[in-house]
């Protein structure tokens, strides 16, 4: 498929137009979509309007955006006016929001063309997109295979070809593990680079929304258009947003690179091989590669299954049937409420409901949640002391290649460790890229994750690049 | 109410103010009593998914400002979440500051100089409104409810005093002084009737120089009548228990203003567990020294320097001065009475205009100038109008505005000449020969009666101090 960067050139020029790269997107989705289960929603009628004023801004000669008329699937954990916006669960099946998410306004503004709403695990709640109310995503490298998560729907877009770039949002690897499964770019950016208004909390502190592209410009392009200081949003960095696809091209040379033994430890062989490979291109264009462990990273897993729902569990409170979404209705409102979440929510997120209010309760909150902060300060000072030494660590982003549907649903353990590898980042609010490297098991892709302190997105996505290059991309 | 025995009450005060800022705490909407149910609502204050809060710095300036006048250390602050259902709060959590609030560490002097130490002052959002159908009106049994958002999120500040009041009409005296202190910031109007001001009572009960015993709260009291009735009615309770061999249990009491009695809302075993943790979507609120000292400099003076003010210029201290002086305060009508003092009005005079005729038509100063109010108390005083005529002239300001010498003359409001006046006290005394003689032999009442007839010949023109001379010049 054509890149964003091609379609806005070829838009702005005439060559193309943003209806003719709206028929090909939707084309694609409908070729595909039963099969896959990628949109739980298209907005043919929407999208339209907006290619419609597109083409009409070229016609008349004025700036159409730095996206115009690129097709983008949206994550359907984030609020679009009037478009049905559901979490993948049943408890807001129904719900359209009457507001739009600031990263909405800003692609609309930009002449991106959101084209519907991507699946999800429920709430962002899962690493395959198989706790969806409404069926699981498919690889659409292997359709056997999930497409990973939560942000599965929106990986599978781009892998597929629905879309040339998609939004998804990662709490402890949601975008970077299913690039990684789907053979995309995924971007987890810094905390606060991008506004979350709109962003249908599951862990607010960790929460952050980020890009799914074919290749390393395209993702700087759509992160230079969603970021930047939002009034919106107390927690958004202050800053407009950076310059980031003018330095796409600026090498490693000169970088020191930290390789971490503990974001390669226990991944399969040839994730192991992956990353290896990688470091050696990264010397080879002129990076020094440093080996290093950090041995409170193995700590992050049970601090994020501790810190997340404990906040998912005051964020997911307000699905009580009294004012939108869902209502089963009872005899008292406290019966009503029950009988609602009861219906309304999937089994993991009931998990974790129960996990984070246990957690926050009398009694439990200091060995529980207050030990896990205590633990998140840890893995800050210890990425803070890494960066001292070194520019970006390198490591895997998830220790396998996509594995089979239904091979870990009855295993919360096993699907919460393919998170092991990405958490680190989400504690520490900064940055970190899943690049495609190397092939696996059946032909699957491989991906390295590279990771970097807070607002260094710029370094990452050069460093992401010449692995790209690497690749023959 | 004295109690019986050597018992003794041990109260503090958890006072809830709506601050009047313009918009909500935490999003754009207005913050406006009384407009159509559901109106004043966004995103934000609905709870939305996805919406998220952003601080109101006038909301954190009025805390400030509230924390001053109760002498609190500015405290580098945070926000949490206080976690539970209920259907008029959109979240199902409130914002709320928890172990690090914004004011803490103050007191408050009251007018009988007791002192009351203040524990905290913390900033928080307020729910919506329930309003419950059938049953009782209250949510259990109720057929239906209907909930009204436009409350939800509307700043306010909890003040919670320490345990140091001792009786309901100390209880009282504080909630007066504090409402005085909230109105004098700009903080809140004060309006305890549309519950922008809302106090829950934290009482018990023990024999003097005994530790402290277990204590109920006593919620929602909305008018300082309600405060004292339910503190008084709920210390007697406590009492008749324990000396009929109970024990008071910790809980939280629901007053009801009808029966005048108080009852079980919950127990502390049906206490909710709040799991309060940091607000994710908040920053800290640390407010540097610059904008502490805006605050500090735009602060006008409390009620206790003005009431000090006010009282030093009065030339005798009388019960009633005292209660006007109050009033005078309470109302913030001082401008008028401290211009008419300069004016060489005399003290009792302008307390009284101040403290009736003003305060009984509040709404309308707006039309009365202080040079109004001054020149209709001097033509009183000089004997130019009556007294009955002197409060026709200031009502008539009050209502219409306008010039009080012009309102006189057009109201007919002339001063009788003395020898009109000394006609008319002639004839009467011819009129009233058996009262005359009466009054003659010394009984000073009938100066009332001479009085009475004059105003009614004179259609209460006439000054009564310049009756009195005139039948004392001829007795």
């Amino acid at each position: 498929m054509k890149s964003a960067a091609q379609t806005v050139a070829d838009v702005a020029s005439g060559a193309s137009s943003a209806n003719e790269e709206l028929d090909r997107s939707l084309g694609a989705i409908r070729a595909r979509n039963d099969e896959l289960n990628v949109f739980l929603y298209v907005d043919e009628v929407g999208a339209r309007r907006q290619a419609d004023a597109v083409d009409e801004k070229v016609r008349r000669g004025e700036d159409p955006g730095v996206l115009a008329g690129v097709p983008i699937a949206i994550k359907d954990n984030l609020c679009q006016r009037g478009i049905p916006t559901t979490c993948s669960s049943r408890i807001l099946e129904g719900w359209r929001p009457p507001y739009s998410a600031t990263v909405i306004e800003r692609l609309l503004a930009a002449g991106a063309v959101p084209v519907g709403k991507t699946n999800l695990d429920e709430f962002a709640m899962g690493s395959s997109t198989e706790n969806s109310a409404f069926g699981p995503t498919k690889n659409p490298l292997d359709p056997t295979r999930v497409p990973g998560g939560s942000s599965g729907g929106s990986a599978a877009s781009v892998a597929a070809d629905m879309t040339p770039i998609a939004l998804g949002s990662d709490t402890g690897g949601s975008i970077r593990q299913p690039a990684a499964l789907c053979g995309v770019i995924g971007v987890k950016p810094t905390y606060g680079l991008v506004s979350r208004y709109g962003l249908i909390a599951f862990a607010s502190s960790l929460d952050q929304i980020g890009p799914f592209a074919k290749d390393v410009r395209d993702a700087a392009i759509l992160l230079e258009a969603i970021a930047g200081h939002d009034e919106m949003d107390s927690t958004s960095l202050p800053e407009p947003a950076p310059s980031l696809s003018a330095h796409v091209d600026d090498g490693v040379a000169g970088k020191r690179i930290g390789l971490v033994r503990d974001l390669v430890d226990g991944a399969d062989d040839e994730v192991v091989d992956a990353v290896e490979g990688a470091a050696q291109v990264l010397r080879d264009a002129g990076a020094t590669i440093v080996e290093m462990s950090i041995p409170e990273f193995r700590l992050g897993l049970s601090a994020y299954y501790i810190l997340a729902p404990a906040e998912a569990s005051s964020n997911l409170a307000r699905y009580d049937g009294v004012r939108y979404g869902l209502r089963v209705d009872a005899d008292d409102v406290t019966a009503m409420n029950e009988a609602t979440r009861t219906a309304g929510f999937g089994d993991e997120v009931k998990r974790r409901i129960m996990l984070g209010t246990y957690a926050l309760s009398a009694g439990y909150f200091d060995a529980y949640y207050g030990q896990a902060l205590k633990v998140r300060t840890m893995m800050i000072d210890a990425f803070a002391r890494a960066y001292r030494d070194v520019d970006l660590l390198l490591g895997a982003t998830t220790p396998s290649v996509a594995f089979k549907l239904g091979s870990k649903v009855s295993d919360p353990m096993a699907m919460y460790l393919s998170d092991i590898f990405t958490i680190p980042t989400n504690l520490s609010g900064e940055a970190a890229v899943s690049v495609p490297f190397g092939t696996g098991e059946a032909g699957l892709p491989t991906a390295v994750q590279l990771l970097g302190p807070a607002r260094s997105e710029a370094r990452l996505f050069a460093a992401a690049r010449i692995l790209e290059i690497a690749e023959g991309r | 109410m004295t109690l019986p025995g050597e018992w003794e009450m041990v109260i503090g005060l958890e006072v809830h103010t709506e601050l009047q800022t313009a918009t909500k705490m935490f999003c754009g909407c207005a913050n406006h009593f009384g407009s159509e149910p559901n109106t004043n609502v966004c995103p934000v204050c609905l709870g939305l998914p996805g919406s998220l809060p952003v601080l109101n710095e006038r909301a954190v300036e009025l805390a400030m400002a509230i924390g001053m006048a109760l002498h609190c250390t500015i405290a580098p602050s945070t926000f949490h979440r206080k976690n539970y259902f209920y259907p008029d709060m959109p979240k199902d959590f409130q914002i709320s500051q928890y172990d690090l609030p914004i004011n803490k560490g103050g007191f408050l002097d009251l007018p009988d100089a007791s002192r009351v130490s203040i524990e905290r002052a913390h900033l928080e959002e307020d729910t919506g409104k329930s309003t419950h159908l059938g049953g009782t009106g209250r949510i259990h049994g109720a057929e239906r409810s209907l909930v009204d958002y436009n409350r939800s999120g509307v700043p306010l500040v909890e003040i919670v005093s320490g345990p140091d009041i001792r009786s309901a009409a100390q209880a009282r005296a504080y909630a007066s002084e504090l409402r005085g202190i909230l109105i004098a910031t700009g903080a809140s109007d004060g309006r305890m009737e549309e519950g922008s001001m809302r106090i829950d009572a934290n009482v018990s009960v023990r024999k003097a120089g005994e530790p402290f015993g277990t204590r109920c709260e006593i919620k929602n009291l909305n008018s300082l009548r309600s405060l004292v009735r339910a503190i008084d009615f709920e210390a007697r309770r406590q009492i008749e228990l324990i000396e009929g061999g109970g024990v008071v249990r910790q809980e939280t009491r629901h007053w009801d203003e009808n029966l005048g009695a108080t009852s079980t809302m919950r127990t502390k075993e049906e206490a909710e567990d709040y799991r309060y943790f940091r607000e994710p979507d908040l920053v800290d609120l640390a407010p540097d020294d610059a904008w502490q000292q805006r605050v500090r400099d735009g602060l006008p003076k409390m009620p206790a320097e003005r009431r000090a003010l006010l009282s030093a210029r009065l030339t005798s201290s009388t019960e009633a001065q005292f209660d006007a002086v109050e009033v005078v305060i309470d109302l913030n009508l001082e401008t008028y009475v401290h211009a008419a003092l300069d004016a060489g009005v005399d003290p009792a005079l302008a307390l009284a205009r101040a403290a009736n005729e003003l305060a009984g038509d509040i709404d309308n100063l707006g039309h009365l100038s202080s040079e109004g109010f001054c020149a209709t108390l001097l033509m009183e005083q000089r004997g130019d109008l009556s007294a009955t005529q002197a409060k026709t002239v200031l009502g008539e300001q009050l209502a219409h505005g306008g010039d009080p010498a012009s309102i006189a003359a057009s109201l007919g409001f002339e001063r009788l000449s003395s020898e009109s006046l000394e006609g008319t006290v002639a004839t009467l005394i011819e009129q009233f020969p058996d009262e005359w003689a009466r009054y003659r032999e010394g009984d000073e009442k009938l100066a009332q009666f001479f009085i009475g007839q004059v105003m009614k010949v004179t259609k209460g023109q006439a000054n009564g101090k310049l009756v009195v001379e005139q039948l004392q010049a001829r007795r």
